[in-house]
């Protein structure tokens, strides 16, 4: 008895923030697959536009609407759904569905819950009741209290005795949780914790405990089975997102292995999912003893990673579930003959690594903890710890060759005693670190009590390099070195030769990688997967090379500034190679990924994008080209080295890539066609950038020469600033040069995302920005059509556009920044590579620019009359940003990219446009009390008329006191409040305890500068009492005019086929 | 050391259990496993009796070995163990040893540094296959132990009791997996554990149970006789694994060979009434020819993954038998509730 409905309403996560990244597009669109080939048809309803699940062909309806409940139940009253899917999108999706259900919508519309019944997800979801359900069958939970208010959770605390853990209950990764060690630290935490969510847990302390997982999967018949169990390196204390994690659990014996796996699906049962879903433990190290942490009733961040781990399509299976289907009548979709009913075997180990990117912020703390604060994750797969542990910190793409042997100096941790006890984002480098230096891995168990199994592992690492540093490279120490994970670069430097020498070295030993499958069964039985892995522990490889093939190289861990925009361009070329009859090979290891999906490539190589690994891959393959342009920085970075070494690149070659990167030769050429550069220099010495900056005039902007991961930009507006940030950021010296630019000053932003072949422009897209040059383009708000560029200036954008391309002969995509001011262009940077932008400008233009790169990069005709200026309607791009997560970061729009990602919506105006785009990136439209706070004058001035039309419209506006000053004199009302710092009343600290303000609009006194100040103190409060906040000035007045513009319009609810 | 298989393959690796003196050689059936978890439990299966082991799982020995009194017979029972990686620093707060010190204590013999997914396609290819572990050379003939009464090698010598309750099962001991006696010696019950052969047909009971054990099933002639005794008697039959097998011959069905076994803890069963489906821990190369069941009989559960047999049962007398594990260790415990059932039923004997 399958359920069969006509129309499911599928609910997307939303734009990428840490806790809830890109896995939902691998989720949301194995969903839509399975339903689609029901024929029931899909409403998709997700402002995530860079994702796969919301692509034409895809879903039969999408709507790109903030995931509200106004807006949820406009789509339902519209579309008629008979069934809502609600567990594919994350606590986002899941929230919003059990509010829907709530307040009645869905009853009222006549919408089934597809899956787990919304009575079993509020048991997994409100703590207490959880507790409650798992008692009923005897099964252990830690010690807990819910509470409700301060006075409750003291006395809860009391009574479990310090330390305490306190988590919140209904929310994402672990916001708000951690150890409390004592009654005062109790109080300051909850008091900021209980403005946000109406209950808090106090509960037993686990700390030293292993934390283990499990994947259940159960059908409606009562078949219930483990897909994978997972254990974490990081003990309890850290979140499972910021540990190290293996697949499957390496320290646990049969007892319990299947002693954890017989309670999980006891508890399963009993709750009664329907679908897939985890259950998380804490495991005594020695007694055994254990306690059930949570269950999750929908698909997660590791049910994407334990799917590709074991290479089960579990939200595919889920989704069939959902319909009524049971296990037994799934098939194995790797196999294709076996059962979905079964577990799989293993015969690799995976590991995950969770990828951080806090040094773009200044303040942020560098401790992990129980909170979320990773903005994604790599995978790696081997046939030993070693060898996946090696493997996986390369990938992080943060400039480690491995555990050791590094080139850089950022992983030389001399305290490294304290970042093993108290862990940081680097704790992993510290072991290392303090193994090289001859501590035992006993005392690093007792620092960290990561089990010794682990440490021991670390251990064999370190010794072989001593050993390497003695001995010479015979086969069998090359071989021991490659099994334990060392790339050849890592022997390069221990041995002090090239990476290429060692290459060359080691296949004259014939030590070399072989090619194996994962196939969900250990062997068992064949299988025709093209999910492929190399290792050194073997003599054989599972596969032959493939016939006329293109190798498409993917972006690698979400980060800041490389998200799911890069994987939707990877997948976008896969798809069209395979149309034009190529087997397609694609190569990256970020689980959370669509391109990683089984059905994405006809071969899937979960491997590292190291020159090494593609090398071994295409020496294997022998593809007729390479893709280096859709996966972003990672691939680019490749296209020169991988040309040197006789690997065809396809589109613009990798010698005109390389001049468009190098900023000496770039900027030549800009001179040479005309093309006006802001001023800059590259400097070696102090003296020599004070001279410069004093010549170009401050502000100035400056960088390393050579980005690093996570080296700084700055804006610096004097002398001060800049001796400060060279000294302290930079260390400026002949190896690290920086650069110097002027830095122009209420300049406006325009960007064009073209294709090109052989040196004629193709197609082009240009998006103006809504703030000013200064906040990274990343962060910016996008508007395409534009609104404000003059004729014009987009001619002679399209102009310069044009000249660039025919000097670069360039092939496929490409993307150029502008800054507009006064009737000048100048041009700051180019891209020959797909950008952030690319699925944005294809959706809101309707021609798929990655799908007309790949063509053109064939040599296929691409040409056509493209009309991408000429539309009926706009849509703006907004930044998603994760300041929840990252305490302690100011708040505000910089050179340094900050969001973790982006929503876009549709309007039939640009005011309608930005109000939903705002909305869809969880901005709150004000209901009555607005705090101003606007800095300098030329911000009062500017922003005056955008207060008056706010008191207009009846908003109570509150202002500190010198913008309270300068209103009244303007003789615009407000209530004046003193700055935190006073001591007099009311102050600004008075108004924000109160709870009653719906919008702070705050303007940093100094723009562009992070400062620690009362104005970032109110910044800082805006987000950890989630009361929405505008700090850009161009923002806060678009944003001022879009709400009176629109007041008594309404947001329409409209699909995206409404609007083409 | 070296694997050498009967097709002509070799393989070398680093011996990490017992050695071998030079010029002798160990002999066995190639046989391969794709647990994960759970190898002191494994190694010490009866039912392994006579096989060199193949661990698909590439990280061998990660947590040593416990105490023995908590594995499944008092000794290893492979033959000789081939991994990809064996752990040499194990971490488990229960360890008492080292998988290596283990294995050479026992006298068996180990290799490191295979690439086991290559044998096992090898194995999955053509078969499971006749193997010798030496450290030199490898003799021209290659031993079957199928050939060879395994079960007499690994039953009990003598009868021994377990529990004084009412209930009185006699246990036919074939290399019977200890988890089989904790599961069923329970209060109420005694349970009276006999050698394979014993002839138990004179002695008062009230039901049968026929365990695991390793090899060809009709090798076992005199326990097909008693067991066809106690069917004549109308006493309730459970079977586990070699004893599906032992009741299906003595009912008039056949078993045949399967070409690599199921070993693993993920072999999926269905039951045929409910169509519910369980995991289970196997461990067998035998198997029942459903199609040759006699009239009476039907199949219980079979696998979803090949549709070979997973069990029978009589339609009208009390009967059964299941092709997996249910006392799991290593495995599974999914289908414990067959020891439950079972004895439920006696009490209404």
């Amino acid at each position: 008895m399958t359920i069969k409905p006509k129309k499911i309403l599928l609910l997307g996560s939303g734009g990428l923030r840490i806790g809830q990244a890109g896995e939902f597009d691998y989720s949301g669109s194995q969903a839509i697959n399975a339903f689609k080939e029901e024929d029931i048809r899909v409403v998709l309803m997700n402002p995530n536009i860079a994702t796969v699940q919301t692509d034409e062909k895809r879903a039969d309806t999408v709507y790109f609407l903030p995931l509200t409940e106004k807006f949820a139940a406009e789509v339902i009253r519209k579309e008629r759904p008979d069934a809502i899917a609600l567990s594919f999108g994350g606590q986002t999706a899941l929230n919003l569905g059990l509010s829907l259900e709530k307040n009645g919508v869905l009853k009222k519309y006549g919408v089934k819950v597809l899956g787990t019944p919304v009575s079993t997800i509020r048991d997994t979801e409100d703590r207490e009741l959880f507790v409650k359900r798992l008692k009923q069958i005897d099964v252990k939970t830690a010690r807990s209290r819910a509470t409700s208010n301060v006075a409750e959770a003291k006395k809860a605390a009391e009574e479990i005795g310090y330390p305490v853990m306190v988590r919140s209950g209904f929310a994402l990764g672990g916001e708000g949780s951690g150890v409390v060690r004592n009654e005062k630290d109790l109080v300051a935490k909850l008091s900021e914790v209980f403005r946000n969510v109406s209950q808090v847990l106090v509960e037993e302390y686990l700390g030293g405990w292993k934390e283990i997982e499990y994947e259940v999967v159960r059908d409606r018949a009562d078949n219930c089975i483990t897909v994978c169990n997972m254990e974490n390196f990081d003990p309890m204390g850290i979140h499972t997102g910021e540990s190290i994690v293996v697949a499957p659990s390496q320290t646990l014996s049969n007892a319990e292995y299947h002693g954890l796996r017989e309670v999980a699906i006891k508890t399963i049962r009993h709750l009664g999912i329907v679908g897939e879903c985890n259950i998380q433990y804490a495991l005594h190290p020695s007694n055994g003893d254990y306690r059930v942490i949570e269950v999750n009733a929908r698909l997660s961040r590791s049910s994407a990673l334990a799917s590709k781990a074991t290479g089960y399509p579990l939200a595919f299976v889920a989704a069939k579930l959902a319909l009524g289907y049971t296990l037994p009548e799934i098939k194995n979709s790797i196999t294709k003959k076996t059962s979905a009913c079964f577990e799989p075997a293993l015969d690799y180990v995976v590991l995950k690594i969770p990828r951080w990117d806090l040094n773009k912020f200044e303040n942020a703390a560098p401790r992990i903890g129980t909170e979320m604060k990773s903005v994604g994750e790599v995978m790696a797969i081997g046939r030993s710890f070693e060898e996946a542990l090696q493997k996986a910190l390369r990938m992080l793409n943060i400039g480690a060759y491995g555990l050791t042997a590094q080139k850089n100096d950022n992983f030389r941790i001399p305290d490294y005693a304290d970042e093993i006890k108290n862990p940081t984002t680097r704790r992993v480098f510290a072991i290392a670190q303090a193994l090289r230096d001859g501590v035992s891995v006993e005392k690093i168990h007792d620092m960290s009590a990561i089990d010794l199994w682990f440490l021991h592992k670390m251990q064999n690492i370190i010794t072989l390099e001593h050993e390497l540093k003695r001995k010479k490279l015979n086969p069998t120490l090359m071989r021991r070195a490659k099994q334990l994970g060392f790339s050849d670069a890592q022997l390069a430097i221990i041995k002090n030769t090239n990476e290429s020498a060692i290459r060359i070295l080691r296949k004259k030993l014939k030590v070399l990688p072989v090619i194996k499958q994962i196939d969900t069964l250990a062997g068992e039985f064949p299988a025709e997967t093209n999910y492929l892995y190399l290792t050194y522990h073997g003599t054989e490889n599972d596969v032959v090379p493939g016939k006329k093939q293109i190798a498409v190289l993917g972006s690698g861990p979400y980060a800041i500034g490389s998200s799911v925009e890069f994987d939707w361009s990877s997948v976008q070329a896969l798809r069209t190679l395979k149309r034009e009859g190529y087997g397609t090979i694609m190569i990256n290891y970020n689980p959370e990924t669509v391109s990683t999906d089984y059905d994405t490539s006809d071969r899937l190589y979960f491997e590292e994008l190291s020159l090494e690994r593609v090398l071994d891959i295409t020496d294997f393959e022998k593809p007729q080209g390479v893709i280096v342009s859709t996966g972003g920085q990672i691939p680019n970075n490749l296209a020169l080295k991988l040309e040197k070494n006789k690997i065809r690149i396809l589109g613009t070659t990798p010698e005109n890539i390389d001049r468009a990167e190098d900023r000496h030769v770039f900027s030549k050429l800009l001179d040479s066609l005309g093309i006006d550069q802001p001023d800059w220099a590259e400097l070696t010495t102090l003296a020599a950038a004070l001279q410069t900056a004093e010549k170009l005039g401050y502000p100035v902007l400056v960088r390393p020469s050579y980005v690093l991961s996570g080296a700084a930009m700055a804006v610096s507006m004097d002398k001060t600033s800049l001796v400060k940030y060279l000294k302290r950021a930079v260390d400026i010296s002949s190896d690290h040069p920086v650069v110097i630019s002027k830095f122009i000053e209420n300049a406006r932003e325009i960007e064009i995302d073209g294709v090109a072949k052989k040196g004629g422009l193709v197609v082009y897209a240009i998006t103006e920005h809504v703030e000013n040059a200064g906040t990274h383009s990343g962060d910016a708000t996008v508007v395409l059509p534009p609104q404000r560029t003059y004729i014009e200036t987009i001619r002679r954008a399209k102009h310069i556009a044009k000249g660039i391309v025919k000097e670069l002969n360039i092939t496929g995509p490409f993307n150029i920044q502008f800054l507009a001011k006064d009737n000048r262009l100048q041009v700051i940077e180019c891209n020959l590579r797909a950008s952030r932008s690319f699925p944005f400008v294809s959706k809101v233009t309707g021609y798929n620019f990655i799908d007309i790169a790949t063509r053109a990069m064939l040599g296929l005709d691409v040409a056509g009359n493209y009309r991408t200026l000429e539309l009926d309607f706009v849509a703006v791009k907004s930044p998603q940003f994760s300041y929840g997560r990252i305490k302690g970061a100011d708040p505000i729009s910089y050179v340094e990219m900050a969001s973790t990602g982006e929503v876009a919506c549709f309007g039939d105006t640009y005011s309608e446009a930005l109000l939903k785009s705002m909305m869809a990136a969880g901005f709150r439209l004000p209901k009555k009390n607005v705090l101003v706070s606007l800095g300098k004058e030329e911000n009062k001035v500017k922003l005056l008329p955008g207060i008056q039309t706010l008191v207009g419209m009846g908003f109570k506006i509150f202002a500190t006191e010198q913008t309270a000053e300068f209103l009244r004199e303007k003789g615009v009302k407000c209530e004046k409040v003193y700055k935190i710092s006073t001591a007099k009343h009311p102050n600004v600290s008075d108004l924000l305890e109160k709870g009653t303000l719906d919008l702070i609009i705050n303007i940093p006194t100094r723009a562009f500068q992070r400062e620690s100040t009362d104005g970032f103190t109110i910044r800082r409060k805006a987000i950890d009492m989630n009361i929405p906040l505008l700090t850009n000035r161009q923002l806060a007045d678009g944003f001022i005019t879009a709400l009176a513009e629109q007041k008594g319009n309404g947001l329409k609810t409209k699909s995206w086929e409404e609007y083409r | 050391m070296k694997l050498y298989l009967e097709d002509g393959t070799v393989f070398e690796g680093k011996s990490v259990g017992a050695s071998i003196k030079s010029g002798k050689q160990v002999h066995g059936e190639v046989v391969f496993n794709t647990g994960m978890v759970g190898y002191p439990e494994g190694f010490t299966d009866p039912s392994y009796a006579g096989q060199i082991l193949v661990c698909t799982y590439p990280l061998i020995g990660n947590y040593g070995v416990p105490d023995l009194k908590t594995l499944e017979s008092e000794k290893v029972q492979i033959r000789g163990l081939i991994v990809s990686e064996y752990c040499e620093e194990y971490s488990h707060a229960n360890a008492k040893m080292s998988l290596g010190q283990w294995l050479k204590d026992s006298g068996i013999p180990a290799i490191s540094g295979i690439d086991t997914r290559a044998l096992t396609k090898k194995l999955r290819e053509r078969g499971v296959m006749l193997g010798q572990m030496s450290e030199g050379t490898a003799t021209k003939t290659f031993n079957d132990p199928n050939e060879e009464n395994l079960v007499a090698a690994v039953s009990p010598k003598k009868k021994k009791v377990y529990g004084d309750g009412a209930i009185k099962i006699i246990a036919l001991d074939c290399g019977m997996k200890e988890n089989i006696v904790r599961s069923l010696a329970r209060p109420g019950v005694t349970l009276i554990r006999v050698p394979w052969d014993y002839d138990f047909t004179t002695e008062k009971y009230d039901a049968l149970f026929i365990s695991n054990g390793p090899g060809d099933p009709t090798q076992c002639t005199s326990t097909i006789n008693h067991i066809q005794a106690a069917m004549h008697d109308s006493k309730p039959i459970l079977g586990i694994c070699l004893g599906n097998q032992l009741l299906a011959l003595a009912a008039g069905a056949f078993t045949y060979k399967l070409k690599y076994g199921h070993r693993a803890q993920n072999q999926p069963a269905i039951e045929s009434t409910t169509g519910r489906c369980y995991i289970t821990s196997q461990n067998h190369g035998f198997a029942v020819d459903t199609k040759t069941l006699p009239d009476g009989w039907e199949e219980w559960f079979s696998n979803a993954n090949d549709g070979s047999n997973e069990g029978i049962r009589h339609k009208s007398k009390p009967w059964r038998s299941v092709q997996f594990h249910p006392e799991a260790n290593p495995g599974p415990t999914d289908t414990a509730w067959i020891f439950d059932e079972f004895l439920k039923s006696l009490k209404t004997v």
